[in-house]
Order: structure tokens, then C-alpha cells, then sequence
């Protein structure tokens, strides 16, 4: 039972890793952990969304209504960005980049329309995350 | 705290036979997750480990802890100030190396670090590989100052002139050097372990570092060479690799204020170095409407960006002031702040560069540096009386001179130097409308006290601070002073004060002797960062020197925002600076 359980957190692991959802960061947190700090990773990732919460409340309230301040949207996911790569969000972080660009682009549609994309990677990676952990346990 | 526990590296670390193991690392990051996970990557590493989230946190983490970390790695973003600002401050303050961290790995980002002096910088994510490798530049640190100590083999301190001294005098040393006393026992320069081959570094007094200066600017700055410097200086212990190091951080200072200056446009920035004027007598308004209007005709063409200042009719004092301040001999060109270092006089004697923001007064005229001249007003003669009053005495001495804290103006001391602010008290020019048709900081006093900002937090440092006023005048009588001008607190709070020196800004500490007007030293206080709880203790100036000091002594460099340096230059009389500030 344990071993099966074991093995079903290793598949989920490889394809986190292999669908994108993660990158080599997230290898990077698990060689972190040890004896000192056997759940490690699980307590990372919970900080990391505990903690970046109040930017997608912020870049969501800010996305409402108009005049929009570009650069503030861009530095707010600029360091949600930052945020997301501590724990290898991969296509959480390409959905900022994206968002980014748009924010250059001064285009509010497009900041709009890739910020659902951003929150919904965001949801999906925790879902995972969380079923993973409780396999991994 | 460990005990400097010297080995071969020098390290004072409680474990440093097993170095790198036990090296004591300070973690900024505003994120907190990333905080976590650098914090279990260093410790990973062995080291020791010390987590804050602002950049003001680690400030005062350093500063109470004085030789209590090794290295300090640091985000570029954080909330409360900008990682290169904190960049400059600890390299300044307390010397140590940093490393700074950024998602953004942009060249032009990089570079920035790497000239505000980061000793590398991260790109997140960071990997343990690039964390075990950080002890190398706290080991090549100690390295470079082992070998910039030359062959003296005193344990001495470097760029005191920098610190001001006040770390010094408060017994926060290096974490090399357990002397614990007062200034003249560093100026010795005999303290310490001397068999540690790492400390032998010179120790650049204000006196020292005072001579350095007088010798640029007896050969000119542009002409300046270590060995000449070295002739000149008749220093007998003293290497030409000493010289060389140090001529080299004076530079790299000059510049960093240069930039600065241009930044801020500061208009009352007028540095002059022009003490080629000498002019004996302590700084009198004498002909404060001359210099006004210089400084209203736009004589100090350097100065840079600030024209605001000198079109404000205001700041007609200060102009007038400035133009004795800035020592602007009618003929001469003025070396306003702004201007390129070049521009100045080839006299001027000051030796303050641009970098050093102060203006020095024009003895000729006047000797009293025309602050901001954004008061308007003419400095006069019974400012000074104004001024002494309000003095607050900290300790109740009220004629002591304000210690320099950290740069101090090699002034001739007959003159007066007025030290404005470099930075245009553009927001002065706002702030203090002519409306005050008298001496900016005397109506002001009790205004302006009041609206210092504390020096304690760093953070508030950075604000705009109606300096006019006070400072100077509490100044006078502290010993203390940490003339940060901006924080009125500053002043009647010398210990707290002291701290906040950041001398990278080039802070000047103006001795201000009680005839010192209060010119309140507005602007950024240099001292912000750490209150001048050291200051009391030292002397910077002695009295002699401070009769021509400026008001106007402090370096905005280091300020995010300018300080309106509303200086009557009236009071400037006794005020010297006789010491080359360096504030960065």
C-alpha cells in the first residue's frame, strides 16, 4: 500500500515535471530537504501561496476598472513572478511574462484576458500540488 | 558575539578554524518564501544564517551587531528602499561584502549593482552551488584590505573619513578590532592585534583623510597622483599604496556624488572647493545679497538640475549665501554641485568635489555658505543669535562643535564653508516659498524641527525633510551632531542619529561650532541612518574649525529624495568644515 502510494506520488512528480508544470527549481527544493526539514518542499509551496495571495487580490482589483497604471500592474506581477519561480511554477511564470508584455503593450485587454490564464495555472498547480503531497506523506 | 577570534583568514567568527563553515550571512528578501528557501540553502552550506525582510531590518541588524555578519546578500527590490541604496549603506558603513539577488537579470541591472559596489550578483533562482561559493569574496575582501594596508602593520581603520568616525568612537568597530575608545586613541591608529596581518590598514582620520585632501586640491585634482599626494601630506608612516587605495575610494566617492548631484539637479549644491578664497573670518553674511544673486544670475552654472532653486527668488539667501558659500569668487566659475567635477576651480581648495555636495563657502564673500537658497533671505548676522539659542545641547555643551560625522570638508579654516546640499532644494523651493522673507532656518526653526524626521529609521531619512531649520541649530550645541539635517530629531537626538551616518552619501558633518548658525542641515541626513549616538563622543571638528561651517553640509547623495536645505547662511559663521566629507 505505502509502495503503491509511493509510486503514484513518483508518476504524479514526473509529470508535474514533464507537463511543465514545474521546472528544475522544484528538483532544487527537494534536494533542500532532509532530516532537518523532511517537508520541506510542502511547507515552501504552502508559504509561496499563502504569501502571493494578496498579489493576485491586488493585480485583480487593480485590473477592475480604469485609469489602469501599467507600470504598477507590471511591477506587481513582476514580483508575483519572482515569487512563482521560488517554487518552479513554470507555466504560472510564462502566464506573467505574458501579462508583462501586455503591460508594455499598454493593452488592458490582453493584461485581462492573460491574467484568468495566470490564476488558473496558479489554482491547477495547487490542486496538484496538494494532491502530490498528501500522496508523498 | 563571537570574540574576533583571528585566524589566518581574520575572520572573527566563532568557528573560523573550519571556515567557510560559520560564516555569518545576513538574507534580505522581501519575499518570504524565497527568504525561507536561501535561508535553508545557506544553512545547508553551514553557514550561519540571518533572515530580515527590509532593508531597514538589515540596516539596524548591522549596525547593532557590528561586526556580526561577514557578507550580506541582499534582493534588489524591496519594498522599503531600494537594494542598491541598501547596497551603498552597508558598503559604506560597515564594509562588508554584498551580494545582490534579482529575477531580473538585465544588463543594464547587473551593471548598476556592480557600480554601486555588489560584489556579485544572483539571478534567481539561485542554486547552492552559487551560495557555497560566497565565502570567496568575504575571503578576497579581507585579502584587498590586508594588502591596502600596505605594509603597515598597525591595526587600523579604513575610511573612518568615510564613517565619519562615529562608529569608531562608539566603539563599533570592525569586527577586527575590539578598541573600544575614543577618538584619539583611533587616531593613533594603534589598536587592535598588530601581528594580524589583516589589519593593518590605515586608518584615515578625518585629520588624515583632512590632509589627503588638501593635498588633491593643492595639485589639482585632475593632476593628482599618489606619490604627489604623499609628498604633500608629510606623513611619515603613510604608503603610497595607502594613498593610492584611499585616492582611489575618494574618487569613486566623487563620482558617486557627482552622479548624484547631476541627479538631483541640487542647486544649492554648490560645492565649492573653493577655499582658495580663505577667508578668515568665520562665515558672515556679509554680502549675502551679492551671493544671492550670483546664485539668482545663475553663476553657479553647474549646478545641476536644480534651477529651480536659482530661479526662486527665495532663494535669494540663499543664493547670496551661496555665492560666499559656494565660493564663488564674481569671476570665477562657481563649481556648483552640479557641475562636473572639472568645472571647478582649480583653486578650490576644498577639495570637495562635486561628490561632496558641500559647498564651500566662498571665503572671500563669505563665509557663509549659502544653503538652500531657498529661504530667500539674507543671511544675517543675528541669525547666528537666533540660531544659538535653539541649539539644542544634548548633552548640554553647547559650544561643542558638531562632530563631522563622517565627511568632513577640508576647509581652510578660515573659511567658512557652506555646504549646501547639492540636491536643489527643488522640493525646498516648494516647500519653503519666499514667503518666510527671513532666514530660512531662523523663522523656520521651530517649523523645521518639527519636521525632521526621526533619524532612527533610515527609511525616514529618505524623506524630504523641511531641513531649514533645524538642525543646524540644535547642532550647534550637540556635540553630537548628526546633522542629517533632516531629522530635526536628529538633533536633539544625537545618539540616535549618529548611527544613521550613511556616509556613503557623503555626509557632511559639519562641526558646528555654537556660532553655527543653525542652518539646519536639511537634506538628507547623512546621518539619517544611524542617528549620531556616536557623535557625542567624538570631536569631530574641533571648535576652531568650525567657525565657518556651512550650513549646509550634508550629502544628499545618499537620499532618495532631496533635501530642501534651507541654510541661512548667516549662522554660517563658525562653521567649518574642515574635513572633507565623503559621503556617498
Amino acid at each position: 500500500m505505502k509502495n503503491q502510494k509511493q509510486r503514484q506520488a513518483a508518476y504524479m512528480r514526473r509529470s508535474l515535471l514533464d507537463q511543465g508544470y514545474l521546472d528544475e527549481q522544484f528538483i532544487h527544493l527537494e534536494e533542500l530537504q532532509d532530516d532537518a526539514n523532511p517537508n520541506f518542499v510542502e511547507e515552501v509551496v504552502k508559504l509561496f501561496y499563502t504569501d502571493s495571495a494578496r498579489f493576485i487580490r491586488n493585480i485583480e482589483l487593480a485590473l477592475e476598472n480604469g485609469p489602469y497604471d501599467f507600470a504598477r500592474l507590471d511591477n506587481m506581477m513582476y514580483q508575483f513572478k519572482g515569487s512563482s519561480s521560488s517554487i518552479g511554477a513554470r507555466r504560472v511564470k510564462r502566464q506573467c511574462s505574458q501579462f508583462q508584455e501586455y503591460c508594455n503593450a499598454k493593452n488592458i485587454e490582453g493584461c485581462k484576458n492573460t491574467f484568468q490564464g495566470v490564476k488558473q495555472e496558479y489554482a491547477t498547480l495547487k490542486t496538484k500540488l496538494e494532491t502530490y503531497f498528501q500522496m508523498e506523506r | 558575539m563571537a570574540n574576533s577570534s583571528k585566524t589566518s583568514a581574520g575572520f572573527s567568527s566563532p568557528r573560523s578554524d573550519t571556515f567557510p563553515a560559520g560564516l555569518r550571512v545576513l538574507v534580505v528578501d522581501d519575499d518570504v518564501t524565497w527568504l525561507k528557501i536561501l535561508e535553508k540553502m545557506l544553512k545547508k552550506c553551514s553557514y550561519e544564517v540571518t533572515t530580515c525582510g527590509l532593508a531597514r531590518e538589515a540596516l539596524y541588524l548591522l549596525r547593532e551587531r557590528k561586526d556580526g555578519f561577514d557578507i550580506v546578500i541582499s534582493d534588489v527590490n524591496m519594498p522599503d528602499m531600494d537594494g542598491f541604496k541598501l547596497l551603498e549603506y552597508v558598503g559604506l558603513e560597515m564594509d562588508l561584502p554584498v551580494i545582490m539577488m534579482s529575477v531580473d537579470g538585465e544588463t543594464s541591472r547587473v551593471m548598476k549593482g556592480v557600480q554601486h559596489g555588489a560584489c556579485d550578483y544572483l539571478l534567481k533562482p539561485i542554486r547552492m552551488k552559487e551560495l557555497r561559493n560566497i565565502w570567496q569574496h568575504v575571503l578576497r575582501k579581507k585579502m584587498q584590505e590586508a594588502r591596502d594596508a600596505g605594509n603597515n602593520d598597525l591595526d587600523q581603520y579604513d575610511e573612518v573619513w568615510m564613517l565619519g568616525g562615529a562608529e569608531l568612537l562608539s566603539g563599533k568597530k570592525r569586527k577586527d578590532f575590539e578598541n573600544k575608545d575614543d577618538e584619539k586613541e583611533m587616531s593613533d591608529s594603534r589598536f587592535g592585534d598588530p601581528s594580524s596581518m589583516k589589519k593593518a590598514r590605515v586608518f584615515w582620520t578625518v585629520d588624515l583623510h583632512q590632509k589627503f585632501v588638501k593635498a588633491v586640491n593643492q595639485i589639482g585634482f585632475d593632476k593628482v597622483g599618489p606619490k604627489k599626494i604623499l609628498d604633500l601630506m608629510g606623513v611619515p608612516w603613510l604608503t603610497r599604496e595607502n594613498v593610492a587605495s584611499h585616492l582611489q575610494k575618494y574618487r569613486l566617492y566623487l563620482t558617486r556624488l557627482q552622479k548624484e548631484d547631476e541627479a538631483k539637479a541640487s542647486f544649492c549644491g554648490m560645492k565649492h572647493q573653493d577655499v582658495s578664497s580663505k577667508e578668515t573670518s568665520s562665515l558672515t553674511l556679509q554680502n549675502p545679497v551679492d551671493v544671492c544673486t550670483d546664485v539668482a544670475n545663475d553663476k553657479y552654472g553647474g549646478v545641476s538640475g536644480d534651477k529651480e532653486i536659482a530661479q526662486n527668488g527665495k532663494s535669494n539667501i540663499c543664493e547670496n549665501k551661496v555665492k560666499g558659500v559656494v565660493s564663488m569668487p564674481a569671476a570665477e566659475p562657481r563649481s556648483v554641485v552640479g557641475d562636473s567635477f572639472d568645472s571647478q576651480t582649480a583653486g578650490s581648495k576644498i577639495g570637495l568635489n562635486d561628490s561632496f555636495r558641500l559647498v564651500n563657502t566662498d571665503v572671500k564673500n563669505a563665509k557663509v555658505p549659502a544653503p538652500y537658497c531657498s529661504t530667500g533671505e539674507a543671511p544675517q548676522p543675528q541669525y547666528k543669535q537666533d540660531f544659538k539659542p535653539h541649539f539644542q545641547s544634548a548633552n548640554g555643551s553647547s559650544h561643542q562643535p558638531l562632530p563631522v560625522v563622517s565627511h568632513q570638508i577640508p576647509v581652510d579654516r578660515t573659511q567658512p564653508t557652506c555646504f549646501l546640499n547639492h540636491v536643489p532644494s527643488r522640493e525646498e523651493s516648494d516647500r519653503y516659498p519666499d514667503t518666510d522673507n527671513k532666514p530660512s532656518y531662523f523663522k523656520n526653526k521651530s517649523e523645521g524641527v518639527g519636521k525632521f524626521s526621526p533619524i532612527q529609521s533610515t527609511a525616514n531619512l529618505f524623506q524630504p525633510v523641511s531641513h531649514q531649520q533645524t538642525n543646524f541649530h540644535t547642532l550647534e550645541q550637540m556635540p553630537s551632531t548628526t546633522w542629517c539635517a533632516t531629522s530635526h530629531n536628529v538633533v536633539s537626538h544625537p545618539q540616535s542619529s549618529q548611527g544613521n551616518l550613511t556616509l556613503r552619501s557623503g555626509s557632511i558633518v559639519a562641526s558646528l561650532g555654537e556660532d553655527m548658525c543653525g542652518a539646519s542641515i536639511q537634506g538628507e541626513c547623512f546621518l539619517a541612518n544611524n542617528g549620531l549616538q556616536n557623535i557625542e563622543q567624538f570631536d569631530y571638528n574641533d571648535p576652531q574649525s568650525i567657525s565657518g561651517v556651512p550650513t549646509c553640509l550634508y550629502d544628499t547623495l545618499r537620499f532618495d529624495h532631496e533635501y530642501p536645505y534651507p541654510y541661512p547662511i548667516d549662522s554660517l559663521e563658525g562653521i567649518v568644515m574642515d574635513q572633507g566629507l565623503f559621503i556617498v
